[in-house]
């Protein structure tokens, strides 16, 4: 290493090893309500399945439903909760830092000064939670822009406020 | 200046040709066609000069239409002939003006100026055509314009940006391609296209002549008549034969790639003056582009697996602007590296020498990769091993054994680096790649790993470059933290606003060869 970066590491602990901060509580029911919406096309499909079957002799009725539906609920039960867990911001005093990822982990940091643009986005679903989406864009090709979901409405909008003042005492 | 002007006459002329051009072909087609029977050729010179004479009309009407005004703050240009649209620039949005010139502009003596905002691509306006000095008059007066605006809005402490605008063709040759090394060039570009196009032709052939082409008879025969000629020449002919075709293919190939290389590249020159840097290059389509110094995010020194071996390589500039639908600017394309050194220097960046540390990806990275690599071909091999019944599988397995061989090879050039201001990262399986990054320009940095990647222990990170990509694959993990947490200490020292100050590079003196370069000029 060229210049000893575990140094500049220790000294600035907010950066990397910090504790997460967890995204809003509803953020999991309302993953709940987005994998069960999703869930739904695929068991439409293997009832009707199910049904142009149904007269054919020898096969017992629920053998294409049965299976999709446990696979459904095992998916709706587990899967939200555990990206729930994933997921996770630390906002210091400069900088975002976004975790995310079950199986593939992404953990971004966007400093504040390299921000372009913040949006707060709200899709019906996050209404109904009165949860919000802050979005960071940046001039880089890679992470152009960067989201975080599941935040409370009025902590997005905070952080929104936090940010801006931040690039405004920056820019005068 | 700030009336309404319009664009070289000549511009009539050539849409009428244009025209022309594109009516040609339809009124050959009816020519060689049945239709109309034996009026067709009478037929065929009516509708030619029918749209001769409508192209040159609405050339003509376009042309009546479209004005522009350059104006205090901004350029207008109105066009239509039916419905009007109206664009305006402010001076401030504009990233740079270039000139094009495609082959029968340039017989006249015109050039399209295309204004690059850097938004999303056809999105720029482009004036078609005004002649060559009244191009570079505009080119001038807009960059003299947006300097004013920049000096206006940062009075004070901008003593570079409000330097006296100084004529474009003063300022030092950087590098030029000479006509002979312009065939070393091609050489390497070696290219058996041709052929491609060759298919193309003939099944052109076959559409339009009622030769069948893809008669398997009629070339048969022809082998035939052919093989049995080659035949009775004995078996070392035989073998001379086979030897000139090879050396025939070899001549094509080299050939096209001559050729396609001096089309592209011929006359090749970038220049450092004071407004940046300028490239000029083509044969017949010359084009003219100029790159801000400051406006340079990275570099990328490319190589091939054969000129590597010579010591040959490619230089471009990464920055927000596109280039031909390419992501970078080329500015060398082949050049040796003390050349790419001195124009890695007039643009302010350092290229990596025995000071700088490299730090090597994960072995186990390197692991992993073969592995992976190897096990697809494996199950090629059982599949072929299974389906197909002779020794066929052999094949998919020497595959593997070729993979290994090649990431093993790869990762000796995957390795990255990083220093005070730079950082550093190179890649390629037979030849490296390298990729060169300002620290302070950067906008973002992410860990990535995947599922196999947290079980062994490394990460991919992903630098957010604007135009460009930069990616480390294969990095230990407490390596890539500690390389986050470094970069970032340098991303949030500088907001964005200030980035593109070019005063503030040059005072800061890190980047010595950009202030010695600015002193000269």
């Amino acid at each position: 290493m060229d210049h000893a970066p575990a140094l500049p590491l220790a000294a600035d602990p907010l950066d990397d090893q910090g504790e997460l901060t967890r995204l809003h509580p509803h953020y999991a029911h309302a993953l709940r309500v987005q994998t069960t919406l999703m869930a739904l096309p695929a068991l439409a499909g293997a009832l009707v399945l199910e049904s142009a079957f149904l007269g054919a002799a020898g096969f017992p009725s629920g053998i294409i439903a049965g299976p999709v539906l446990l696979i459904a609920l095992a998916l709706i039960i587990r899967i939200p909760s555990r990206r729930y867990g994933a997921r996770g911001y630390h906002m210091g005093g400069d900088r975002l830092r976004v975790v995310r990822g079950l199986l593939f982990r992404s953990d971004t940091v966007v400093p504040f000064g390299r921000v372009q643009h913040i949006d707060v986005n709200q899709g019906p679903l996050e209404r109904f939670f009165g949860i919000a989406t802050l979005t960071l864009h940046t001039a880089g090709n890679h992470n152009a822009s960067v989201s975080l979901p599941g935040l409370g409405e009025d902590l997005a909008r905070e952080m929104r406020e936090t940010i801006r003042a931040h690039i405004r005492r920056e820019t005068v | 200046m700030s009336h309404p002007q319009r664009t070289a006459p000549l511009s009539v002329v050539l849409g009428a040709i244009t025209s022309a051009r594109g009516a040609f072909i339809g009124a050959a087609a009816i020519a060689f066609s049945g239709v109309g029977g034996g009026g067709r050729l009478w037929l065929a010179l009516g509708i030619f000069a029918a749209a001769v004479v409508i192209g040159t009309g609405v050339a003509f009407a376009k042309w009546r239409r479209l004005t522009y005004t350059i104006g205090e703050s901004d350029i207008r240009v109105e066009s239509g002939v039916l419905s009007r649209a109206a664009r305006s620039v402010p001076y401030e949005r504009i990233q740079d003006v270039s000139l094009e010139a495609k082959l029968l502009p340039r017989i006249f003596g015109l050039v399209a100026v295309k204004f690059e905002t850097g938004a999303g691509a056809g999105e720029d306006i482009a004036l078609e055509y005004l002649t060559q000095s009244q191009g570079e008059a505009l080119r001038r007066l807009v960059r003299e314009r947006r300097d004013e605006d920049r000096a206006l809005a940062a009075q004070g402490d901008a003593p570079a940006a409000a330097a006296p605008p100084e004529d474009e063709d003063e300022g030092d040759v950087l590098y030029a391609l000479t006509p002979r090394r312009l065939v070393t060039f091609g050489l390497f570009e070696f290219s058996l296209a041709v052929f491609a196009v060759l298919g193309g032709a003939l099944q052109y052939v076959d559409n339009v002549a009622s030769i069948n082409v893809w008669d398997v008879n009629l070339w048969y025969g022809w082998l035939k008549e052919q093989g049995s000629t080659v035949a009775t020449l004995g078996p070392y002919a035989q073998a001379l034969g086979a030897a000139a075709g090879l050396v025939g293919l070899l001549v094509i190939g080299s050939v096209t790639g001559v050729v396609r290389t001096a089309l592209r590249d011929w006359g090749f020159t970038l220049t450092r003056s004071s407004r940046g840097f300028r490239r000029q290059r083509g044969l017949f389509t010359r084009t003219d582009v100029v790159m801000p110094a400051h406006r340079v995010q990275g570099l990328v020194i490319g190589t091939g697996l054969l000129r590597y071996r010579f010591g040959w390589h490619g230089l471009s500039f990464v920055s927000l602007a596109q280039d031909a639908e390419e992501e970078s600017h080329v500015v060398a394309p082949f050049a040796a590296m003390e050349e790419i050194d001195r124009i890695a220097s007039a643009a302010g960046f350092r290229l990596p020498d025995g000071a700088t540390r490299w730090h090597r990806a994960s072995p186990r990275h390197r692991t992993d990769m073969a592995i992976r690599d190897a096990a697809i071909f494996c199950v090629l091999a059982i599949a072929a091993g299974i389906a197909a019944p002779s020794s066929l599988f052999l094949i998919p397995l020497a595959a593997a054994l070729v993979a290994v061989g090649l990431n093993h090879h790869a990762w000796r050039f995957r390795r990255h680096a990083f220093d005070e201001t730079q950082v550093y990262a190179s890649h390629g399986f037979l030849s490296p790649q390298q990729e060169i990054a300002t620290r302070r320009k950067l906008h973002s940095v992410e860990i990535a790993q995947g599922p196999l990647a947290r079980w062994r222990g490394y990460a991919t990170v992903h630098l957010g470059l604007a135009g460009g990509q930069f990616a480390m694959r294969g990095v230990p993990l407490a390596e890539a933290r500690a390389l986050r947490a470094a970069v970032l200490a340098t991303i949030t020292a500088t907001d964005y606003s200030r980035l593109d100050a070019p005063e503030i590079q040059a005072l800061k003196g890190a980047q010595s060869g950009f202030s010695a370069n600015r002193l000269a000029t």
